[in-house]
């Protein structure tokens, strides 16, 4: 078999199966271009006919737009990634390049933190936000993401992997810690950053667990959870206007992906391994 | 990354010569913003679920309510049928998904690791469902699940079988499952595609030389190569798969009957439904020691292998 051959000996499987792994997301897509009367026509029609851009029109300015739980939503990803990158950064630079006493054993507590699952932490944090008046704000989401422990612990990875001499040298030449940290090593760390930015945003993005509980009213909803304004007191969903909201809230991160895929998958794979 | 960590290590400590001192507040202060939050959001909440687990509180008792109760809580969990069966649930939900995604990821990564046409759209294809909210994703599966009109029992039909999913106490599990693998299989199968990237390529040669097969060289080459991404992908997953409710409270609410209260959906009901807060901060802990123990158990069977090969 020529390498040409075998190519596609094993692209063409492939191929079939990644088009019936993508079926879902070709189905929300459909549904969402069709009148609700198509939806579950038998057999399936996948090219909508007619095209009904009035889902779409209905879920971006009509009574029970979504746009509004997407503004929420950039708000809120936009402060927690800013943020975590400030707050990650500076100190996984210090817990990798400024010594000091028992800098050690903190970021041991720090690692140990780590593994505890945020579900754990939503019955003190449903209290304390009440006794606070933070409960059912946009503040309850944004807080806890902008200090995080697995996003310092990425940064001090990869500072303690940079030369310690470029410090050094600078220090020679009379620059303070805060120089040599955002003139020399921070420059280094903007691929990193990005890998951490994309993550922090898609977790804030896709986040629907901690509104769920944290958040109460409609008007302080984020995106994940306007999506289920189209389900009525039955559980009936319509099909048409929950597709059309679902694609809408799917662009932005598909955008990230599609533009930085390459820093994308970096991102995804390097923080589980390493 | 944990080599480079030695090595810096020395470095740093043999700066601490004398006239470095003030660096030590420095250093505290660059920290301060995140330490503070930590403490904050992280670390004064863990301290309070462990401190309300032996307590009985409610939302209706108000802070005046708050009782200790010792072990009580504890007890209660040990002979409430309700933990037993969500314990049960859990257990078959991870046994079946973590496997069955891990197993469908390597296969995945190592036919993506081929020359393929198209090869970089397809990686990102089976690794878009990773990418993409829990409501989108839920709600869209919920419809293609339909019983009577769905697309995957339209598809079905040819062999003869007509699953209820999400209506029926037998099939909703079933349905979470499939709804897990096919989100976790690209996101499996791109973790392994970095480590077969960093397989040893000398080992791969001789191997050719001494005439190995396809089979051989996958037993003796790429598999324990791949040992400890296999290992982590397990434990990333199983503490994933354990510990999420989103999906649960969207789609089924635990239902039909108790067929999906998964104990991580128990824990959730328990505190925000029934506002028991003691008793869910009790679930949440036993959870989570479950969860380390399953994990650490994982983990020393890899050690284990390691030392046989």
């Amino acid at each position: 078999m020529t390498n040409k051959a075998a190519k596609w000996y094993w692209g063409i499987p492939l191929w079939i199966l990644a088009i019936a792994f993508l079926a879902p997301f070709a189905w929300m897509l459909s549904t969402a271009l069709k009148q609700d009367v198509d939806a579950y026509r038998i057999p399936m029609q996948w090219i909508p006919d007619p095209v009904q851009w009035d889902n779409l029109k209905t879920v971006l300015t009509g009574e029970t737009s979504v746009l509004p739980a997407f503004g929420r939503s950039v708000f809120v990803a936009v402060l927690r990634v800013a943020g975590e990158l400030f707050t990650a950064t500076m100190a996984g630079y210090a817990f990798a390049r400024i010594s000091f006493k028992g800098r050690d054993k903190l970021f041991l507590l720090y690692l140990a933190t780590a593994i505890i699952p945020a579900q754990l932490l939503l019955v003190p944090r449903f209290i304390y936000f009440q006794k606070l008046g933070l409960y059912d704000t946009l503040w309850a989401l944004i807080l806890p993401g902008m200090f995080t422990v697995l996003g310092t612990f990425l940064m001090r990875q990869f500072f303690v992997s940079q030369p310690a001499e470029f410090a050094e040298a600078a220090r020679m030449d009379g620059a303070n810690e805060w120089q040599i940290f955002s003139r020399i090593y921070l420059p280094l760390a903007s691929p990193v950053m990005s890998a951490l930015g994309i993550l922090a945003f898609v977790w804030s993005w896709n986040d629907y667990e901690t509104p769920l509980v944290l958040i109460s009213s409609p008007e302080n909803y984020t995106l994940p959870l306007s999506l289920t304004n189209f389900v009525d007191e039955q559980g009936q969903i319509a099909p048409g206007l929950t597709m059309a909201a679902s694609v809408v809230s799917i662009v932005p991160v598909l955008l990230v992906f599609v533009i930085l895929q390459r820093r994308f998958i970096a991102a995804m794979t390097h923080t589980g391994i390493k | 990354m944990t080599t480079a960590t030695v090595a810096a290590a020395p470095a740093v400590r043999a700066e601490r010569a004398p006239g470095i001192k003030p660096r030590g507040w420095i250093g505290f202060l660059f920290i301060a913003p995140n330490l503070l939050g930590v403490l904050a959001f992280t670390l004064i909440p863990l301290v309070s679920v462990i401190a309300l687990a032996f307590t009985d509180w409610n939302l209706v008792s108000g802070v005046g309510g708050i009782t200790f109760t010792g072990l009580d809580n504890f007890v209660a969990i040990a002979r409430d049928p309700g933990f037993w069966n969500a314990v049960g649930l859990t257990l078959l939900y991870v046994g079946v998904s973590v496997p069955l995604t891990v197993v469908l990821g390597l296969a995945l990564g190592i036919a993506l690791n081929r020359p393929l046409p198209g090869r970089s759209i397809l990686r990102a294809i089976f690794f878009l469902p990773y990418i993409v909210n829990v409501v989108a994703i839920g709600m869209t599966w919920l419809m293609l699940m339909n019983p009577k009109a769905g697309l995957v029992n339209q598809v079905l039909e040819v062999f003869g079988i007509q699953p209820g999913w999400f209506a029926s106490s037998n099939w909703a599990l079933p349905a979470l499952i499939v709804m897990a693998v096919w989100g976790g299989v690209g996101y499996c199968s791109l973790i392994y595609l970095s480590a077969l990237q960093d397989a040893p390529k000398q080992l791969y040669e001789a191997a050719d030389i001494d005439g190995a097969g396809a089979w051989a060289k996958f037993r003796t080459i790429t598999w324990p190569s791949l040992l400890p991404t296999t290992v982590f992908l397990l434990v990333t997953l199983i503490i994933g798969a354990s510990q999420g409710f989103g999906l649960i409270a969207l789609i089924t609410s635990g239902g039909p009957g108790d067929s999906t209260t998964t104990i991580s959906y128990y824990m959730y009901q328990t505190g925000f439904q029934f506002y028991r807060f003691g008793y869910a901060s009790a679930i949440g802990l036993v959870t989570f020691a479950g969860v380390l123990a399953l994990t650490l158990l994982t983990w020393r069977a890899q050690r284990g292998r390691a030392l046989n090969d």
